[in-house]
């Protein structure tokens, strides 16, 4: 039966339409206490008394928690996925304006809201730093000592490192690039800069946990069951089948909720006081958990006489904040990339990931790349027109192409990165006469690509279970918080075992259950734990045959499961178990070059082109047109792929747009949606999607991921638009009309005023 | 602060309770078990807790659950009250306005207000009263292309 390739809407539609879909904020245990946070107003201070005499005296509260009070209970109490180096509750010191200090119990949640705001902390203030370029002279200190968690071999070295706020640097050296530089014809050199921005999913980070005898259990509305399992076993030094954590859809993640978020303080407490605890953020408290790093990038290029990069070299700083979470990551996985998509001979890179005193940054659609493609798609549509070449000529001319080496040295292989860049041109009609406007309005076309590597090394394990009937179960800890991973994952199993998609059982994530995954990010799951379930599918099918054998039936022939398992049982029981897990070779960059043949299982391809239109009296700018191309390989599921695709696409367009969150004195002045604003309905311009034809050779049916893709090209495509209507060059997010009007002003020698 | 009683019709069916005076739309549903409409931003904003009183849509997040005495609330929860999707609701399917669902019930009650007043809509009116309703994921071209769809299957 044809189950790959079916535009089936996604299994749990009719949930979500009515409203009855299950997410953790539905969720309430017997006995349960809300949990109310207490946050810091200083940006960085050394903690000298926490009164919480008026907030445990209030009617109605149960207990008011502090750090030291859950250091009791966990002598290390410091988690996170890079770096064990957040505490559960403020010890000490403070680090950023909203990190957790203390937190209020009560049964009714109200009375925990309105105790939180009778406790008072007093602070020795320490100078803070906001600026990742700034961060890197060690004058302000936010952390006294780095404390890498040993689960990654390549953070070793870093262990006990003092003086320093950088929590990881990372270098590639290919070639000789002064030497290049020395021989071009010519070198340019730019500067560009992201902001600090938020995934903001409308259900904002919620969860709950449960103790019971000797186990704990947690809901939670997270992208990473497993790992939550084994970090909140490792707090308590328990072992891991003493956690368990369950999770239902999630509306929304993007990032936000990978690894520990809440998980840690609810887990914490409830053990504190031996019942239910549960804590739901608001969304004001989301810019307060995790962002989206601001970087800086100085990019650098030599250029022959014919238009072709010789050299090119990169220095990149990422805004950590104050807690490492997944940024040092970050900046090693997306750092190799920085040099583009472009086959260049000489490159050398240098990536940062900096601690400075604002809310932490981790992983946010796209794990660091889109802020590279902002900067070097910007950075190559300069030197194009800076040489008088067609920015696409000059593209095509430098392209890296399948079977030559990336900068890391891992050879290009099933990337349709030329196929992305034709579409895009094709459709936005790049060679016909175009409108350029006339008077105060004008109009622009750019375009942008780029592409990036996928998580390795990492592991991901699939249950397939037939029950008597023939009726089929699948166990997974993917967690499906809208991308359809649960839909494309049944299709998978209906094609191997010939039954439909809708038909398959598709279990919720729940690590007593399902088996390991290392998280639902970086567009890994349908690749990874879609050859998992490729394989585990192949496994119960080679299983029911045997079975077949066993019961005497005669090979070759094609029995239903049902009539199997009635042959060989006497009567509709037993099962077939099918089990694979799928782990990616991989070979760990050498830690002085950075360089490694095998740095990737894939590579994800995306684009945009853009048509805007300029006012340029007031610096507005509209675009009227989006076209989104990029590389899945053969989709599973063409139409939820394509909303994909869409959906990365307009999300790049709030933070290439108006997303950024407003700092002063370290205190966050737009934590809401009134403030802070994302993409509604009215800003949607005229949008084409469009997944090029392409095939994954290594991936489940040809397939790879996609999540992140469509947000590559955005910003720098419409910056690069911009340019090509008003000859303004914007080399910072967001794009706002004060910017554009900025830029124009100062282009024409009337600069504005500084605000 | 003291418990007020309150009678009102709920997705049909005569309810009383006690309430604070300090609980909104949205932890009075809770209490029926009805989760259909999320509190998510607070502020009236985001639309994920649109919920109809008297026929009216409203922010449940703002809306004080004292208020509805004696009103006739519906919530999305009812709309398969007979067994078959709304119109609605399967534009909804059919189309693909969805992703993770969060807000999906939001906009579903949304869409009823407006094919009520505007039964062939055109992309602006689906514009102007969906300003209200914000997806993270972004499925808007899916949602006016399911609006359309469901004013077509009702004409």
């Amino acid at each position: 039966m044809n189950q790959v390739g079916r535009n089936i809407p996604r299994l749990e539609v009719r949930a979500k339409v009515t409203g009855r879909a299950d997410y953790t904020h539905n969720l309430r245990v017997p006995g349960m206490l809300y949990g109310k946070v207490f946050r810091s107003t200083v940006p960085h201070g050394r903690i000298r008394s926490i009164d919480t005499q008026a907030a445990r005296e209030l009617p109605g509260v149960h207990r008011v928690v502090t750090g030291e009070d859950i250091r009791k209970l966990i002598p290390e109490p410091y988690y996170g996925p890079a770096f064990h180096d957040q505490p559960i509750l403020a010890l000490d010191k403070v680090r950023y304006v909203g990190e957790p200090v203390a937190a209020v119990l009560a049964s009714d949640p109200h009375v925990a809201d309105q105790a939180v705001q009778l406790i008072a902390a007093e602070y020795d203030e320490l100078p803070a730093v906001y600026d990742e370029v700034a961060a890197m002279q060690p004058d302000t200190l936010v952390h006294d000592v780095l404390r890498p968690a040993g689960t990654f071999a390549d953070l070793k070295h870093l262990q006990g490192r003092k003086g320093t706020n950088v929590a990881l640097d990372y270098h590639l050296r290919r070639g000789d690039v002064d030497k290049a530089f020395a021989s071009a014809a010519r070198v340019i050199e730019h500067t560009f800069k992201t902001q600090q921005c938020l995934h903001l999913p409308l259900e904002p980070h919620v969860a709950i946990a449960e103790p019971g005898d000797d186990r704990l259990t947690i809901y939670t509305s997270n992208q990473t069951p497993s790992f939550v399992r084994i970090e909140i076993a490792r707090l308590f030094g328990w072992p891991e089948n003493r956690v368990r954590v369950k999770i239902p859809y999630l509306g929304g993640g993007f990032g936000s909720k990978v690894y520990v978020k809440l998980e840690a303080l609810v887990a914490a407490l409830s053990m504190l006081v031996r019942r239910p605890v549960k804590i739901a953020l608001t969304m004001e408290e989301q810019f307060y958990m995790i962002t989206k790093h601001p970087t800086t990038f100085r990019i650098k290029s030599g250029v022959d006489k014919e238009g072709r990069v010789t050299a090119r070299s990169c220095e990149v700083y990422w805004n950590g904040g104050a807690y490492a979470d997944i940024g040092p990551r970050v900046t090693q996985k997306s750092g190799f990339t920085a040099a583009g998509p472009y086959d260049i001979e000489n490159v050398s890179i240098d990536s940062y990931a900096l601690y400075t005193n604002r809310t932490p940054a981790g992983a946010l659609r796209g794990f660091g790349v889109p802020q590279l493609v902002w900067a070097y798609e910007s950075h190559t549509d300069l030197i194009a027109r800076e040489l008088g070449i067609d920015p696409v000529e000059f593209r095509r001319k430098n392209l890296l192409r399948n079977g030559r080496p990336q900068a890391s040295g891992t050879v290009l292989q099933d990337a349709a990165i030329a196929e992305v860049l034709d579409v895009l041109v094709g459709r936005i009609g790049w060679s016909a006469p175009f409108d350029r406007g006339v008077g105060t309005m004008r109009r622009g076309r750019g375009i942008a690509i780029g592409f990036k590597a996928s998580i390795s090394p990492t592991t991901s394990v699939a249950i397939v279970n037939v029950s008597a009937d023939g009726s089929i179960y699948l166990y997974k800890s993917t967690v499906d918080m809208g991308q359809g991973s649960d839909t494309a994952f049944a299709q998978i199993v209906g094609e191997v075992l010939d039954v439909k998609a809708e038909d398959v059982r598709v279990v919720a994530p729940d690590t007593d259950v399902t088996p390991y995954d290392m998280g639902t990010l970086g567009s890994r799951s349908l690749f990874h734990m879609g050859t998992a379930i490729r394989l585990a599918a192949e496994d119960a099918r080679a299983k029911l045959r045997a079975l077949a054998t066993e019961a005497g039936l005669p090979e070759g022939t094609n029995y239903p499961p049902a009539e199997i398992f009635k042959k060989r049982y006497g009567m509709q029981a037993g099962n077939i178990i099918g089990t694979a897990s799928y782990v990616p070779s991989y070979k760990s960059p050498d830690l002085q070059t950075g360089l490694s043949d095998n740095v990737t299982p894939f590579w994800m391809v995306g684009g945009a082109a853009a048509e805007v239109e300029v006012d340029t009296e007031t610096g507005h700018v509209r675009v009227l047109r989006l076209i989104n191309a990029a590389d899945c390989g053969k989709p599973i599921n063409p139409g939820v792929a394509r909303t994909q695709l869409s959906g990365a696409a307009v999300m790049q367009l709030g933070f290439t747009m108006s997303e950024a969150m407003q700092l002063d004195g370290g205190q966050v002045t737009n934590a809401s949606l009134a403030d802070y604003k994302i993409p509604g309905i009215g800003d949607i311009p005229p949008m084409e999607n469009e997944l090029v034809a392409a095939e994954q050779h290594s991936g489940p049916f040809g397939a790879k991921g996609l999540g992140e893709s469509g947000t590559f090209g955005v910003s720098p495509a419409i910056a690069n638009a911009i340019h090509d209507a008003i000859g303004v060059r914007i080399v910072e997010l967001p794009i706002t009309a004060e910017a554009v009007l900025r830029a124009l002003r100062a282009k024409d020698g009337r600069p504005l005023d500084d605000e | 602060m003291s418990a007020r009683t309150i009678n009102f019709t709920l997705n049909g069916q005569a309810v009383t309770t006690a309430i604070e005076p300090h609980h909104n739309l949205v932890e009075l549903l809770q209490r029926f078990d009805l989760f259909g409409a999320r509190e998510s931003c607070g502020q009236g904003l985001c639309g994920c807790c649109t919920v109809l009183v008297d026929d009216k849509a409203v922010s449940g997040c703002l809306y004080f659950a004292l208020w509805v005495d004696g009103k006739i609330v519906t919530t999305v929860e009812h709309l398969d009250a007979g067994g078959a999707l709304s119109n609605v609701q399967q534009a909804f399917i059919a189309a693909g306005a969805f992703q993770c669902g969060f807000c999906t019930p939001g906009f579903v009650m949304m869409a009823h207000q407006l094919l009520k007043q505007h039964p062939d809509p055109s992309d602006d009116d689906i514009r102007h009263y969906f300003s209200g309703n914000l997806c993270r994921c972004a499925a808007y071209p899916e949602i006016i292309e399911a609006v359309k769809l469901a004013a077509k299957a009702a004409m």
